[in-house]
């Protein structure tokens, strides 16, 4: 019988999905996902989780919840750093812990650490250290991990031309409304797990795109133009969301094909924080894009949401409109 | 170039040492109050954490007096604090404080650069000096904690209550007229006589309680509302594992100079957090676990609202509590934090660990009372 492995479907799920699910499959596992961000997930989550959490990790304690009774294991890797010289967040670093020590009655976790702050050549000594808990023959774990690097390239590569991720991990393209205004061009930052979920964003992607948006998000831009815009940096920044987010931010304000620009954080998220406000301060200070900022947490109306959505893609298109003819006598 | 710092509990004591024996210009800023706080609460983002927002104000309060330099540290995260020094930077430049920011750090292990920041602060590079000022610097912060812990001691055996909070009210005041590491030895000296010779009950055995936590929101007085001698003054002894000076030894000697480090909580702290995640998680577990080996009676933990160590540290206390059958509070703070919701909750958690003692000490089993 195939060992089933479950992977919760939120935070890196929509960044390397297409990796892990190559990867496991490859060794004979059978992958199981937990499902759609509920309602009944996100209260789960809330309940188990500590009150001062962000909200994408309670949402995280939700899914663990939802999923694992079904599986053998549970791949809850130590995600330390991605990228080199960068972490991810402390939390991040934390995670399994959190859960073994929250969580009551889990089945076997796979938390290897995952860390390529030194160098990324770790990652295959990583891969080889997972694959162990299927299979023993190193040659197969080789095979199975250059399959993944191929899938998740072409991911990216998807990505990066513009197709929003959820369209491809959900294998279906979202159907958009025709609509007749001039289209915008609206770039999005945020964590990925924040821009991609549609219950806890309560479909902004969608409900962008349906109002003649097209959404540009910071996956979207290539790496490189990411490192050299960084580099007017004064100090590197250390966090690997940080750098994309700033660096995208960046390029968003130079290109000159961007309308508007919206920060979708989440409420307690530390990285956020800083990141937003920087981002912010640069945006206002060296052009004249519109900005606006979405928090969201467990309580978020959605109204308050299409309001302020809704106001913000006006006041663009009424800025085209307008700008030019406005009456001299006020 | 005059400099300024922000404070942190006793930390402006170990600067003043260390400004004043490199004969640099400096203010100090005037001590964490509802005001500075208030300032940095207007300039800082909404939700940054509480150590910024007070820093903040510390900047700015000193600004008006005339500094134009701050010195902090830095580091490469993965905690918020590593860019502090960017944060305070961009804030402070957008609303008119004209201020430059020279962060202490190894950014990336480039030595060169480093040294060409102290260089900037001490006007020349004369190493024998340099070393000299570090060791007596270091000296300076050893006294200072020593000095702290034994106010740890005395408080809640003290006969007359508040008699050693009025000496060491005093030597914190006091410390700010004197001038060079040689002189604030010296009255960190009288300061300890002071309160060697005062009254005290020896034969006392009070409550012990230990003290975890994020480094700025246990060690400052203000922002904890003084819980140190809130704690002494209900009869309770505390311990703080984490000090100024081990903090200056651990993260900015021992990140240059290559020693070994102590890592006699890193070894505790293993079952439960497997990894360094970055601030003071893996002190706070690691010394949770020492002190309810040590006997303690309690552990209260203390971090700012949105810390992100911490709320990993918080997340797996429980399963601390529970092995090593020791009581935990989680205390968070924020510019919101109201005084008498606070030490209702202190004073109800030193309640219990009292009955608790108690029990134990009688041997009774638990019977709750039918009315």
């Amino acid at each position: 019988m195939k060992k089933k492995i479950g992977i919760p479907k939120c935070l890196l799920y929509y960044q390397y999905y297409p990796l892990w699910k190559v990867f496991f499959e490859e060794l004979g596992a059978e992958v199981i996902l937990s499902d759609n961000t509920t309602k009944k997930i996100m209260d789960d989550g809330v309940k188990l989780c500590v009150d001062e959490a962000c909200l994408p990790i309670k949402l995280f304690y939700g899914h663990v919840l939802n999923i694992k009774d079904k599986v053998d294991y549970l791949f809850i890797p130590r995600l330390t750093s991605v990228s080199k010289n960068e972490y991810i967040c402390p939390k991040f670093g934390g995670l399994p812990d959190m859960i073994k020590h929250t969580v009551k009655d889990l089945p076997k976790i796979i938390d290897t650490e995952i860390n390529l702050r030194k160098s990324k050549k770790k990652a295959f000594t990583t891969a080889l250290e997972i694959g162990q808990f299927f299979v023993s023959d190193k040659t197969k774990i080789k095979k199975a991990f250059k399959e993944a690097i191929t899938s998740y390239g072409e991911y990216r590569k998807k990505v990066k031309q513009g197709v929003i991720p959820t369209d491809i991990l959900d294998k279906k393209l979202s159907v958009v409304k025709k609509n007749d205004e001039n289209m915008l061009n609206i770039a999005v930052i945020g964590h990925s797990y924040n821009l991609y979920d549609k219950y806890t964003n309560m479909n902004m992607i969608e409900k962008l795109k349906n109002n003649g948006i097209n959404v540009i998000t910071v996956d979207m831009v290539d790496g490189k133009i990411i490192d050299e815009k960084v580099k007017q940096l004064n100090k590197q920044m250390f966090w690997y969301f940080g750098r994309k987010a700033i660096g995208s931010a960046y390029h968003f304000m130079e290109t000159g094909e961007i309308d508007g620009i919206i920060y979708l954080m989440a409420f307690g998220c530390g990285v956020d924080s800083f990141i937003c406000d920087f981002i912010e301060r640069k945006i206002r200070k060296n052009s004249e894009i519109p900005f606006i900022v979405l928090n969201i947490d467990e309580h978020t109306g959605e109204a308050g949401m299409d309001t302020r959505l809704e106001a913000f893609t006006d006041m663009i298109r009424w800025r085209y409109r307008d700008e030019n003819n406005l009456s001299a006598h006020g | 170039m005059k400099i300024t710092f922000p404070h942190m509990g006793n930390t402006y004591i170990v600067a003043k040492s260390l400004l004043d024996d490199f004969e640099v210009d400096y203010v100090i800023p005037p001590f964490n109050s509802k005001k500075a706080l208030e300032i940095g609460t207007k300039y800082a983002p909404e939700m940054s954490c509480l150590p910024l927002k007070i820093n903040l104000g510390n900047y700015i309060e000193a600004f008006e007096e005339g500094a134009d330099t701050v010195l902090i540290t830095g580091g490469c995260g993965p905690c918020r604090f590593g860019y502090y020094c960017e944060m305070s930077r961009e804030i402070l430049n957008d609303n008119g404080f004209n201020m430059d920011i020279l962060t202490l750090e190894l950014p990336n292990g480039n030595l060169k650069e480093f040294m060409k920041r102290i260089r900037k602060l001490t006007g020349g590079f004369n190493i024998p000096k340099v070393i000299k000022v570090v060791k007596d610097t270091l000296h300076v912060s050893k006294k200072v904690d020593s000095l702290e812990k034994l106010t740890f001691k005395a408080r809640p055996r003290e006969v007359k209550k508040g008699s050693v909070d009025r000496v060491y009210k005093d030597f914190q005041k006091d410390i700010l007229n004197v001038k060079g590491s040689k002189q604030i030895l010296k009255s960190i000296e009288n300061t300890k006589n002071k309160i060697m010779r005062l009254e005290i009950d020896k034969d006392y055995e009070p409550l012990k309680v230990g003290i975890v936590g994020e480094i700025y929101t246990t060690i400052d007085f203000f922002t904890n509302l003084n819980i140190d001698s809130k704690l002494g003054g209900m009869g309770v002894e505390v311990d703080r594992a984490i000090t100024v000076s081990g903090w200056i030894t651990e993260h900015i000697l021992k990140a240059i100079i290559p020693y070994r480090k102590d890592i006699s909580y890193k070894e505790a702290s293993k079952p439960y957090l497997g990894a360094m995640i970055g601030g003071h998680a893996q002190e706070t577990i690691g010394n949770s676990v020492l002190y309810a080996n040590m006997g303690y009676d309690g552990i209260i933990q203390i971090y700012p609202l949105t810390c992100m160590p911490e709320i990993v540290a918080e997340s797996i206390l429980p399963s601390v509590e529970r092995d090593h059958d020791i009581p935990v509070l989680t205390l968070i703070l924020d510019e919101m934090t109201g005084e008498a919701g606070y030490i209702t909750r202190i004073e109800a958690f030193i309640d219990l660990l009292k009955k608790r003692k108690e029990r134990r000490e009688i041997g009774e089993e638990l019977i709750l009372s039918g009315n």
